[in-house]
């Protein structure tokens, strides 16, 4: 799994494409993981923008990406959630516990 | 004429086949002419459905996965997804939000989304025979012709 993400004052900012279940989560999952443990970011943003679609898998992604930031002490931040996986990661409550940056326009 | 319209397909619990699987619902639900709103939720029970037959019926091996969709009276997409896997002990427990009997990469929240995004959730289950889940999901009618 290839993706894009840049660095710029210890914020490290990784945009997820395409489809996220079951299937694509795992490695997702790993790249994510990968990049805050070589960034060692004190804030990680995840920006939807580019996804297509969610199932609760992506919920693992975002749960796994913030456990790993709480280690660091730093913090995550999800951007431009589209309206679809916006209703999923709501489904399981996560507005309360990560910041929403920017939601997606409609 | 008023022929009700169905299909139904068996693949393998591969999980290639959960992009496959929604997608293919999707464009049986087409004909109900459902805004992107609905096919989103619909998309979404239909992945959750499939993955657990995938990751929790078949855990160690490959095993048929069974998706019936028809379109009932009234604007209504009706789904079967059904397994012969190893059943679910206790539903109840399954149902709790949170709850997972996988590992880190999952969420426990499939069942929980699909009781919420679906008008209909019924979930049946024999241990070591199969589970299946029955839902129904009404497609709100909107202006124009049909
Ligand atoms: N088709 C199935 N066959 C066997 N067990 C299942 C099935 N579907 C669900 N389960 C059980 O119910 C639990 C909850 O399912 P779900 O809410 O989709 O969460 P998750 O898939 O993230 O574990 C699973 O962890 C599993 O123990
Ligand atoms: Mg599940």
């Amino acid at each position: 799994m290839k993706l894009t993400s840049f660095v710029q004052d210890r914020q490290l900012t990784i945009a997820l494409t395409g489809e996220i279940d079951h299937h694509s989560a795992k490695e997702i999952m790993d790249t994510v993981s990968d990049k805050i443990d070589v960034y060692m970011p004190l804030r990680c943003i995840l920006d939807f923008r580019d996804v297509r679609f969610m199932d609760s898998s992506g919920i693992a992604v975002v749960l796994h990406a913030l456990r790993r930031m709480n280690m660091l002490q730093g913090r995550l931040l999800l951007q431009n959630i589209p309206a679809q996986p916006y209703k999923v990661l709501r489904a399981a409550g996560i507005e309360k516990i990560t910041e929403i940056k920017e939601e997606c326009p409609k | 004429m008023k022929g009700e319209n169905y299909m139904n397909l068996e693949f393998p619990s591969k999980s290639a086949n959960e992009a496959f699987a929604r997608a293919a619902v999707a464009c049986f639900a087409a004909q109900l002419d459902p805004t992107l709103d609905e096919l989103g939720d619909i998309k979404t029970a239909v992945s959750e459905a499939v993955t657990n037959c995938i990751v929790h019926a078949y855990p160690d091996e490959l095993g048929p996965v069974i998706l019936k969709a028809r379109i009932l009276p009234d604007n209504v997409l009706d789904l079967v997804v059904k397994d012969r896997g190893r059943g679910i002990e206790n539903i109840e427990q399954a149902r709790t939000p949170m709850f997972t009997t996988g590992g880190d990469d999952r969420s426990g929240m499939g069942i929980t989304i699909m009781e919420s995004f679906m008008t209909e959730f019924h979930l049946s289950s024999t241990p070591g025979k199969g589970t299946t889940v029955h839902m129904k999901r009404k497609i709100v009618r909107r202006g124009g012709k049909k």
